[in-house]
């Protein structure tokens, strides 16, 4: 048999398809876009038009003039200066500052109590993985709202009155009308010893990363721990003293219908506090005791025959392969939890969203207020988001 | 002379590793300090339930009787207020002679629900079976038609509006978020980006702020007059939010499909429907139940923010049902218990379910 049988016989090249054919997926492809895009369009348009139409009949105005008028009302607790001759920015500014407050306090506690948690799941004492799971299983499958108004309740009404507060050392007092601490009387020890920190940070840091290189070039682990644990403890201490040991306190004291003095959180605050806290941190535990579960035993077994204790077998090799797997979900229970403080309007607690929601009422503006509480959230959502891709591709393994 | 056999000295039994006793030397008393940490735990936990059970049983008041229950403030519960307004609380507002309406309805849709989460039901039939499902849930709780009075929407409420909202938003959901899913992994690229800024927008604001749209701004989007109730304003609302979710859960579950599937699909000739409809879908789908089981018990939790736009599901129930009476008002915290139970009930078997069906999943996957 020769050789040119074995090769097919040349066939005439493919016909070029009809460009314009609606059989050819391009064609079709842009059609759907289209028709797609048109459909949004008309859609946004009619309701758009539908709106302006609304609003001419009922006589709303709109627009975000009103921001510059004086609110009208006040606002239960701030940490800004208002008072309710301020204009309606200032409103929503103070808004944004509680709910804030809350929420940064609110995530720093739960990462806290939620990791506790999920190493707890691995604990070798049965009874604290016991409590643990049910903890989590107990906080998740209650609605986070419904914790809200129990935590809300109990403060507000099973706890003693103002003229009777539960008291600890007389320093903080614990009543209906919140929680009152003392307070620092900020002297120049004061401001001494901050400085000191500042300088324990740097140099800490510093100290850390030239035992890094040493540790590299000689193969010695350096004693940084207890180095940088008395350079923070110390410089602080050596400003403070410098300063005249300042101790003076302002305490809060029992007055005739409230506490006064010293600092205060109200109730509402705690509430929102105590049920973001709880709620979030079984959701943090979860995340935390998935990252842990994830990294293979091999790898523990593996560092303990190389000699590593069990505490540095935790710090260089379990959990650095963790972490890769719990920060991502953990930023996700971080934007839960700040939008979740967005239900601080069930118990009253001023947040943005009180705030916006006290103003349609008084406005009736309410495209423009729940258009500020969407934007607020969403360049939060989104700016959280870019940073943890550029986190993830800085984490990402790097394969070969 | 060689030495005698010297047999050496026996060895002990080896430690026993099952049973009660080693099972608690190793797992709560393994060491000092995990024994004295057991001691401690235990001691706290003791002292906890007997509080609980001293308020709780011992010293609760379990009769109708407000004033039986205010001799026991402080000391013990008073479950009565439950006898007294359970129902209430279950029903909202609902007419009194019509409750066995809801009643049906709620274990119809429930019933229904459960139907879905059995695997011999996962075929074309369930879309018809949801469809005459709802239907008669609504012409159940409504009325209006076969004699049955009508009872408007604003008198719904309790569990059957929380399950209502719950379970309708997830079935309307559900299809739009398979499309979003599908649109966002089209390679054309107008499409793509419309369905990337309806999910990043959703997720990125709290459903409240969609609840508050769905109350003050969807009148104005209609046309003058035309405002539909509220109840389907706050369907729709949840709705798109919950479809943004979901969508987002199907997408993970395409992504598990290999690109070889769709390849060999479009190699026998199927079109990109068929593709994705008799290839695609079914082997992603299968693999987010668990997903989306998730889904819906954070949507069945969600569902009590409604109360802030006044709707009366259950929390809204409670507190119009012991806010208008003096004499059973100081015992809200029995009722938040109760509504607790009734919450923890449904998203723990809903929550044991997924596990299960995870579980089944790993192992097929794992041969």
């Amino acid at each position: 048999m020769t050789e040119s049988a074995l090769i097919a016989p040349r066939r005439a090249p493919p016909r070029r398809r009809q460009a314009w054919s609606l059989r050819s997926r391009a064609v079709r492809g842009w059609l759907y876009q289209i028709v797609a895009v048109a459909v949004v369009v008309a859609l946004g348009w009619l309701l758009l038009s539908n709106t302006l139409e609304n609003m001419r009949q009922r006589g709303i105005q709109s627009g975000f003039d009103f921001l510059g008028q004086p609110a009208g009302f006040d606002i239960g607790e701030s940490w800004l200066r208002y008072d309710s001759n301020d204009p309606y920015w200032k409103a929503f500014l103070v808004g944004l500052v509680n709910t804030l407050r809350v929420a940064v306090t609110g995530i720093v506690l739960a990462t806290v109590l939620g990791t506790l948690l999920g190493i707890g799941r691995f604990s070798r004492n049965a009874l604290v993985r016991g409590l643990c799971y049910g903890y989590v299983e107990l906080m998740r499958n209650i609605p986070v709202l419904l914790q809200l108004l129990m935590w809300y309740l109990l403060l507000s009404e099973y706890l003693p009155a103002a003229d009777a507060p539960l008291t600890l050392g007389h320093m903080v007092f614990l009543s209906k009308n919140g929680l009152s601490y003392p307070l620092l009387v900020w002297e120049t020890g004061h401001t001494l010893a901050a400085a000191g920190l500042l300088i324990a940070i740097a140099a800490g840091l510093w100290f850390a990363r030239a035992a890094r290189v040493r540790f590299a070039h000689t193969g010695t682990p350096q004693p940084v721990a207890w180095i940088v644990l008395l350079l923070l403890v110390g410089l602080p201490a050596i400003g403070w003293l410098a300063g005249g040991a300042p101790h003076h306190l302002e305490l809060p004291r029992v007055g005739d219908f409230q506490v006064e003095g010293g600092g205060s959180l109200s109730p509402e605050f705690l509430a929102v506090l105590l049920g973001l806290w709880f709620y979030t941190s079984a959701y943090i535990a979860e995340v935390v005791r998935a990252g842990i579960a994830s990294v293979p035993a091999g790898q523990q077994e593996a560092s303990a025959s190389l000699g590593l204790s069990r505490w540095r077998t935790m710090r260089l090799v379990v959990l650095p392969q963790a972490l890769r797997l719990i920060v991502p979900p953990l930023t996700n229970q971080f934007l839960n939890l700040t939008k979740n403080s967005s239900l601080a309007v069930a118990v009253g607690y001023p947040d943005l969203v009180s705030i916006a929601n006290t103003s349609i009422n008084q406005t009736g503006r309410a495209v423009e207020c729940i258009s500020i509480i969407m934007l607020v959230y969403l360049s939060t959502s989104l700016g959280t988001s870019l940073l943890m891709n550029w986190f993830n591709r800085r984490a990402a393994l790097k394969e070969r | 002379m060689a030495d005698a056999f010297q047999p050496i000295p026996p060895r002990a039994a080896p430690a026993r590793v099952t049973g009660a006793l080693p099972w608690l030397r190793h797992n709560l008393f393994s060491s000092v300090a995990n024994a004295l940490g057991t001691l401690l735990l235990l001691a706290v936990l003791l002292w906890a339930l007997t509080a609980a059970w001293r308020w709780g049983v011992a010293n609760a008041v379990f009769a109708a009787d407000a004033d039986q229950c205010q001799a026991a403030r402080g000391t013990g519960a008073c479950w009565g207020v439950i006898r007294e307004k359970g129902r209430f609380i279950l029903m909202g507002r609902y007419p009194f002679a019509e409750h066995w309406r809801p009643v049906l309805a709620t274990v119809l849709l429930l019933g229904l629900v459960v139907a879905s989460g059995s695997r011999r039901f996962w075929n074309a039939w369930l879309a018809g079976l949801w469809i005459g499902g709802l239907a008669a849930f609504l012409l159940l709780m409504g009325g209006g038609y076969f004699g049955l009075t009508k009872v408007p929407t604003d008198l719904w409420g309790g569990l059957p509006l929380t399950v209502l909202l719950s379970v309708v938003s997830m079935a309307l959901a559900f299809p739009l978020a398979v499309l979003v899913a599908l649109g966002r992994r089209s390679n054309l690229p107008a499409i793509k980006s419309l369905c990337v800024i309806y999910i990043e927008l959703v997720r990125g604001v709290p459903l409240i702020s969609v609840l508050f749209m769905a109350s003050f701004m969807f009148p104005l989007f209609l046309p003058v007059g035309k405002s539909p109730d509220v109840l389907i304003r706050v369907v729709v609302g949840i709705t798109l939010f919950a479809a943004a979710y979901m969508a987002e859960i199907v997408r993970g579950g395409l992504q598990t499909v290999g690109r070889g599937q769709a390849e060999a699909a479009a190699s026998i000739g199927l079109s990109y429907w068929q593709t994705q409809r008799k290839v695609i879908l079914p082997q992603a789908l299968a693999a987010v139940v668990p997903g989306i089981v998730n889904n819906f018990i954070a949507l069945f939790k969600d569902t009590s923010l409604v109360t802030i736009v006044s709707l009366y599901e259950l929390s809204g129930a409670l507190l119009l049902a012991l806010g208008a009476d003096p004499d059973w008002r100081p015992f809200k915290i029995e009722g938040y218990i109760f509504i607790v139970a009734i919450y923890f009930f449904f998203c723990f078997l809903m929550s044991r379910y997924s596990l299960g069906i995870e579980r089944r999943l790993a192992r097929s996957s794992s041969r």
